[in-house]
């Protein structure tokens, strides 16, 4: 007869990584749902796609660094990266654009620096940037909300036998944006411009926002992630916005509007919580959302791209270490934290 | 089923009761950071009353139990012991006492397996049980109120408590805390927060009144503010059983949420009074004791039924037990055995937990006893306690530190473990951990952290061990650096007072010197007037010529007076104190001397005066050419009077030392001998000085040396002789008796001789450094009293080598005479007694031999050496060469003699040594060993020292080192041989 | 021509203010710090065993402050030149240990006193005096004291010294590091009469 031998504790919780992954990825379906209801089958088709070339990628690299790949496939980080990401790239995106973003996010923002747990940035957002920067165009092609396209368009979209001109539009951030650098724009004029089709952010954005929002939940009620981010992320975001708006409702966007639209909720839930990249403690990730969601504001008030989350969150990713050095929790039987030091 | 109805409905209620705590939670509960919920799993073991655990064949008690020092025992294996006998004491103050569980023979003190995660072994007292669990005898006491606290600890003490919560600290030290720290509260902690473990519950379901009567002794022991019981809310009988018991009295009793780990120590403090006990400090020291539950009532056990703790009630529990429950298992029951108690229908184990699920640890082996601190015993299934899964990559999740009662980062703390970063571990508090296992329970990645905090805090535990012997171990070099050098620069001190000693010796001039010898004191003396003598001599011509450095001459002979005053008042006293040693025959030939010896020395000042006045061109030349051969006229016509003296002396002497012709005549050789040297010399200086009279001076010196050969002769001619005449009038006895005399006074002679030689040497010296005028004498003196000296010497050493030949026939006449079948019965028991002293004397011969040989070797050389110069120089004529042809075979004759002899005994000590080779093998070796290091040593020391130090010690070291050498060498060839004769042997 | 000479000055009246101002500030922040040689020290193993060249392990520190390699010391092990390298800003070299035994096993030496001849040989060698004895008498090590060096075992004329692996004790022994990423962390052993 053996026995087993090992430290304390003997028991332990049932769920495991993979399992955390899963619920996020589950998370992430009432919104897939509505950006299907609203923009067609792009984005379901972006997503599957995503996950195969994440996991081809992970297999690869996992292979050529002689690591067990299928104990590692097992985490679901790669898909949930990739799930991710498709989901931020517009539905009109062509199969060459969601390839080279997630495999880059695998390849070099993950496994490069030593796979799951070590990479520093975001990988999604890491591959999303790289896409915005290289494909500027194709990457701001949203079609317009409201009118999903077939699945047959949607497909002839990926594999780029469809021209993408005829049907997109853009955004309704873009519209702002653009409508704010040229001058100071009146609600009424806004609202000539399509935006305010929806009760407060915009026709159909409030929608896929708001089925974040409830995946979010879910995920906190799960203990899968902790209030302390979503909620910095929010009112980063939205209390500069009410500040603004109450002082200059005609050079600012309302808060709502700036809470609702854009991937203000993605980003809040799945994207900065990221708890890799994240900073790691309570404090630290309370002030690290926050920092995300001013970022995003500036940013969308003032800077040239008209969302910012992935800028903000791969900025703050790099902080994330700083914001640990400043925030270690008081330790029990300490008078103060200790500081300085990671 | 009715099970799985039950657990139902205690969770529909423990849920209700925490929503009810959390609502209406009283004020003076606080909350602590963090904590887990996990499954209970206490209706397993929570539903029988507790029974008596097995006696088995054989109890194991390890004397360590408890926290610090091992118990030390008292019974030997063969004792026969009884239930409750003391068979161990607690050793210093952080100890427990142990005790025999129940009656039976002590079969072993030894090392057993024990309660430790390594699995090592430890040292127990092993008890061979006889069944009959007979007490010794024992009586409680009435009323503990009579007694002092002080009473009562030591009876605590001696009763081998220890806390029986886990830690096992002894409990005699935490109630125990002087008079300077005030308790506050006193808590109880009845929490028993961790899955599985009931034994706390059932015992205050069962004994709650003796658990009260337990917390009454430490109240009046701690004299508490408030004392409080803390008890978690899944444990509603017990808490009711509790509040029964403690009704009318001054306990509180405090429901605390259930939560893990409340029933930590801290957790608890904090949970109970809000405080925090500060990092690495006691709870004592923010007013506050915890005991838990179980220790109450092993007090009240202790003191009012006066049983000492010999029992304890632990969990047997998990599904691999088919009757889980509450034992009262004596200490030392092997958990083997209590699994066979409650095991019977044989279920399938997994794995085998001491503790709790959440701190427990695994045992290796199921021969580990129970012991104080073992509150439960977890047979797990295999599928209850499953394997863990593999660890994957940390995601930095975050739940551990949502989960950390000490709110610790555990994620950063296991990425600084992992990494070996102990600095930056440290820094995020690592020490506080109190490894309640929270967050790997929690770990989605399943990461056993509680094992990398664990390998985290040994290393640093050994690094802080490792630097403080560092530190140490540089202490200690730098201080050994020190003392090296403050040993060198005291020999070096030593060394330079040695040095000014020798120069103010030198300075403070013969007198000092001299005490010891009237001779050298005389010789002194002497000379000290010849300088005087002649600085006054040189004053006066000085004078008489009228030179400008009369001033300083004066001042000179002042100064060369008060010297010879000086040393011949040491002269008188030195002469006043010895006894009358010098024959009074011999006074008149001293006396002449003396004369000769001023008289020459006027002389040869005047001479030197003369010299000087002529190099000035004085006038007064011729007048002190003239003084000066008046002078020598006077010294020639003492001499001559002091040659008669010589030769008349021995004649008269002779008749009183008629029984020895023989040194009569050695000492007229002696005497002629020097005289001739003496002669010899003179005739140098005077051909150096130029002097006139250095023709007539040869030929004086030709005379004597003709006198010293025809003495020698004489002597030769006697020595002949000599040995014939004692050997046949007188037996071995008188030989042995007569022999000694001869070298003694030889030896006698040597020491006075080179006593002599010695003081003039110095003397000389003096005069050298003075610039006296005398020098020249006084160096021909030091050569004379030199000859003097080396000639008595190499007579001893003939006399000596004369002098061994007798004793050694003596034994070979013994044995002639003997029979020989005797002797050959005889001979190897006589050999092995004598051996020693026979091996001594050999040694002491072969040392004699070997100076002998040397001496008369290195007389030899010298002598060819003179001869070879004397031939090259021509200054000798034929007959000269031919005597020194003559004396060179002679010496190169005794040379080889003494060589002959030295090697026969060199043989003989051989076959000796290889007779007895056996035996003494390895005092060769040793002994080889020994001198070799010391030659390494010396070798190294001079190499050291070649730079720095002077010629003088430098001459002594490598001296030293040759003697070592040789010495060295003689013990390697002594063991070689020894060596290669045991081989042989074998 | 005004401009310039306006120039100039302002340049040099701003070269003097933040002149004084950093004089002012490395006078008032001076890092009191260890000497190097004192760091280099503390961070040796202070066996003192001389196997980098040096009598001891101060003379050693020393000899790095002055250029020399910081490898040269196998007590210390790679952890030891890691940490060097780190304090001195120096490439990190690999342990110059040929021929040396394994660091990591702490060693202790021994004397079998029934051999020893009492010779004070290694007396004189150990470098921490933890040898006692006197001469022609029995010598022990004091275990405490002893780095383990091996300084005394050469200069013995019988060879009497052992240089002994320290042993596990309960009170040295402490958990091993878990496997790491992908093994599981428990071990399981073989148990007869359970």
């Amino acid at each position: 007869m053996s026995l087993i031998t090992s430290t304390s504790p003997h028991a332990t919780v049932k769920n495991n990584t993979g399992a955390f992954m899963r619920q996020v990825i589950y998370a992430t379906l009432p919104g897939l749902a509505v950006l299907t209801w609203q923009f067609g089958w792009g984005s379901v088709i972006n997503v599957l796609w995503a996950v195969i070339v994440a996991l081809v990628s992970e297999a690869l690299f996992l292979k050529a660094r002689g690591r067990n790949i299928a104990f590692y496939l097992k985490d679901y980080s790669a898909v949930v990266t990739a799930v991710l990401l498709g989901l931020a790239l517009p539905p009109t995106a062509p199969w060459w654009l969601t390839l080279i973003g997630v495999s880059f996010a695998i390849i070099v923002a993950k496994q490069l620096y030593g796979g799951l747990g070590m990479n520093p940035f975001n990988p999604a957002m890491v591959g999303y940037v790289l896409l915005l920067i290289s494909f500027p165009v194709a990457m701001t092609q949203w079609l317009s909300p409201g009118e999903p396209l077939s699945f047959v368009q949607s497909w002839q979209l990926f594999t780029g036998q469809l021209p993408v001109d005829g049907l997109s539009g853009a955004t309704p951030l873009d519209t702002f944006r653009t409508a704010h650098s040229a001058g100071a724009v009146s609600e009424s004029e806004l609202a000539s411009h399509g935006i305010l089709h929806g009760q407060f952010a915009g026709l159909g954005w409030e929608w896929v926002n708001l089925a974040f929002l409830l995946g979010g939940l879910y995920l906190i009620s799960r203990k899968i992630i902790t209030w302390h981010i979503p909620l910095g992320f929010l009112a980063g975001l939205g209390l500069p916005a009410l500040l603004a708006w109450l002082i200059d409702p005609v050079r600012f966007a309302d808060p709502l509007f700036q809470l609702f639209s854009g991937g203000a909720m993605l980003g809040a839930f799945f994207i900065a919580t990221d708890p890799v990249s994240a900073a790691t403690s309570r404090m630290g990730r309370l002030i690290y959302a926050l920092l995300i969601g001013l970022l995003i504001w500036v940013i969308r008030s003032f800077g040239g791209y008209p969302d910012a989350v992935a800028f903000s969150v791969l900025l703050l990713n790099l902080s994330a270490p700083f914001i640990d050095y400043y925030t270690q929790p008081r330790t029990y039987g300490h008078k103060s934290s200790n500081r300085g030091v990671s | 089923m009715s099970q799985a109805q039950t657990n139902k409905t205690r969770k529909t209620r423990s849920v209700f009761a925490r929503l009810a705590s959390g609502i209406r939670r009283p004020a003076s509960i606080h909350d602590f950071h963090g904590g887990i919920h996990p499954p209970e799993m206490k209706h397993l073991s929570n539903g029988t009353p507790i029974v008596p655990g097995p006696l088995p064949q054989q109890l194991v008690l390890p004397l360590n139990m408890h926290i610090g020092a091992p118990a030390k025992p008292l019974v030997a294996p063969g004792d026969k012991v009884l239930k409750g006998q003391m068979i161990a004491e607690p050793i210093g103050a952080v100890s427990a006492a142990i005790h025999a569980p129940t009656s039976g023979t002590v079969s072993a003190i030894g090392p057993r397996p024990i309660q430790h995660p390594s699995g090592m072994d430890a040292v127990c007292i092993v008890i061979d049980t006889d069944g009959e669990d007979q007490w010794v005898e024992h009586q409680g006491i009435a009323d503990y109120t009579e007694k002092s606290p002080a009473e009562l600890v030591d009876l605590i003490r001696h009763a081998g408590i220890a806390g029986m919560g886990g830690a096992g600290f002894p409990t005699s030290i935490k109630v125990n805390l002087g008079d300077h720290q005030r308790v506050e509260q006193l808590l109880i902690n009845a929490v028993e927060c961790e899955p599985y473990i009931t034994a706390d519950d059932r015992l205050m379901r069962e004994r709650a009144e003796q658990i009260v009567t337990g917390i009454h002794i430490l109240q009046y022991l701690l004299n508490p503010r408030r004392t409080l019981i803390g008890i978690e809310d899944n444990k509603p009988e017990a808490i009711s059983a509790i509040k029964r018991a403690c009704k009318g009295c001054d306990i509180e009793v405090r429901v605390v949420p259930t939560k893990y780990p409340s029933g930590g120590e801290k957790q608890l403090i904090q949970l109970l009074t809000g405080k925090e006990v500060a990092s690495g400090q006691l709870p004592a020291q923010v007013g506050v004791v915890c005991q838990n539950v179980g220790t109450a009532y092993a007090i009240k056990r202790a003191v009012c039924d006066g049983e000492p703790l010999v029992s304890r009630v632990t969990t047997l529990t998990g599904d691999g037990v088919s009757q889980p429950g509450n034992y009262e298992v004596l200490l030392g029951t092997p958990v083997r055995d209590l699994l066979a108690h409650g095991n019977l229908a044989g279920l399938d184990i997994g794995r085998l937990v001491m503790g709790g699920p959440m701190m427990g640890f695994t045992l290796h082996n199921p021969g580990v006893p129970v012991v104080k601190t073992t509150n439960c015993i977890i047979a797990a299934s295999p599928e209850e306690l499953p394997e863990p899964p593999p660890e994957q990559p940390c995601i930095r999740c975050g739940s551990c530190a949502e989960v950390c009662p000490a709110n610790l980062l555990p994620q950063q703390l296991y990425w600084h473990a992992k990494n070996d970063d102990l600095e930056k571990a440290q820094h995020h508090n690592l020490m506080d951990c109190i490894e309640c296992g929270a967050c790997a329970y929690v770990c989605p990645s399943h990461i056993p952290l509680v094992q990398y905090y664990r390998y985290a805090k040994g290393e640093v535990r050994q690094q802080a061990a490792d630097q403080v012997k560092a530190d140490k171990a540089r202490q200690r070099f730098e201080a050994r650096q020190a003392r090296i050098e403050q040993e060198q620069a005291e020999k070096e001190a030593r060394r330079q007072a040695r040095l000014e000693a020798n120069r103010k010796k030198k300075e403070a001039g013969p007198a000092a010197a001299s005490t010891v010898d009237v001779a050298a004191l005389k010789q002194a003396s002497l000379d000290a007037s010849k300088a005087y003598k002649a600085a006054v001599k040189a004053a006066k011509a000085a004078e008489a010529e009228g030179a400008d450095n009369l001033a300083e001459l004066k001042a000179e002979v002042d100064r060369l007076k008060a010297v010879a005053d000086k040393a011949k008042a040491a002269v008188r006293d030195a002469k006043d104190g010895a006894p009358v040693a010098a024959a009074p025959a011999e006074d008149a030939v001293a006396k002449l001397k003396k004369q000769v010896g001023d008289a020459s020395s006027a002389y040869k000042a005047a001479v030197k005066a003369a010299k000087a006045a002529e190099a000035e061109g004085a006038d007064n030349v011729a007048e002190l050419k003239a003084q000066a051969d008046t002078l020598k006229a006077n010294a020639d016509a003492l001499k001559a009077e002091l040659r008669e003296a010589k030769t008349n002396a021995p004649a008269a002497a002779a008749p009183v030392a008629q029984a020895d012709p023989v040194a009569e005549l050695k000492k007229q050789v002696g005497d002629a001998s020097s005289a001739y040297k003496a002669a010899v010399k003179a005739a140098r200086q005077a051909d150096e000085d130029g002097a006139d009279n250095a023709a007539d001076l040869r030929a004086e010196a030709d005379r004597l040396k003709a006198v010293a050969d025809q003495l020698k002769a004489d002597l030769r001619d006697a020595k002949a002789n000599a040995p014939a005449s004692p050997a046949p009038t007188s037996p071995s006895t008188a030989t042995a008796e007569e022999q000694p005399d001869p070298v003694a006074a030889l030896k006698k002679q040597v020491g006075d001789a080179s006593l002599a030689y010695k003081a003039a040497v110095k003397a000389a010296k003096q005069a050298d450094e003075d610039g006296a005028d005398n020098a020249a004498d006084l160096h021909s003196e030091v050569a004379r009293l030199k000859a003097i000296a080396d000639q008595l010497k190499a007579e001893l050493r003939d006399a000596k080598a004369a002098a061994p030949p007798t004793p050694k026939a003596a034994p070979a006449a013994t044995a002639t005479t003997d029979s020989p079948a005797v002797s050959e019965e005889q001979a190897p028991q006589s050999l092995s007694e004598v051996d020693p002293e026979q091996a001594a004397k050999r040694q002491k011969r072969l040392k004699g031999l070997k100076t002998a040989y040397n001496m008369a070797h290195k007389q030899y050389k010298e002598a060819h050496a003179a001869y070879e110069r004397a031939e090259r120089n021509e200054t000798a004529n034929a007959d000269e060469l031919q005597a020194m042809q003559v004396k060179i075979d002679k010496l190169k004759a005794k040379a080889d003699n003494a060589r002959d002899a030295l090697d026969a005994l060199v043989e003989e000590a051989k076959a000796d040594i290889r007779a007895h080779t056996g035996k003494d093998l390895k005092t060769l070796k040793l002994e080889a060993a020994r001198a070799e290091s010391a030659l390494a040593d010396k070798q190294q020391e001079l190499e050291q020292q070649r730079s720095s130090a002077s010629e003088d010690t430098l001459e002594a070291l490598s001296s030293e080192l040759q003697a070592l050498e040789s010495e060295t060498q003689i013990a390697r060839k002594a063991l070689k041989q020894a060596v290669e004769e045991q081989g042989l042997a074998e | 021509m005004t401009a310039v000479l306006i120039a100039v000055a302002a340049l040099l009246a701003l070269a003097a203010v933040f002149g004084a101002v950093l004089g002012f500030a490395s006078e008032k922040f001076k890092v009191e710090g260890d000497p190097i040689v004192e760091q280099i020290d503390s961070l040796l193993p202070q066996t003192q065993c001389g196997q980098c060249g040096h009598p001891g392990c101060r003379p050693y520190a020393e000899a790095i402050a002055e250029g020399e390699e910081h490898n040269r010391c196998p007590p210390g092990g790679q952890d030891t030149v890691v940490a060097l390298s780190e304090l001195l800003g120096r490439e990190e070299l690999t342990l110059d240990n040929e021929g040396a035994e394994d660091a990591n096993v702490a060693k202790v030496a021994y004397i079998r006193e029934d051999e020893c001849i009492g010779c004070t040989k290694c007396i004189q060698a150990c470098p921490v005096d933890a040898i006692v004895g006197a001469a022609k008498l029995m010598h022990t090590v004091i275990v405490d004291e002893c780095t383990g060096c091996d300084l005394c075992v050469e200069p013995c004329p019988v060879d009497c010294i052992d240089m002994l692996e320290v042993k596990q004790t309960l009170q040295t022994w402490g958990w091993q590091r878990p496997a790491g990423i992908g093994e599981r962390p428990d071990s399981r052993i073989e148990v007869v009469n359970l």
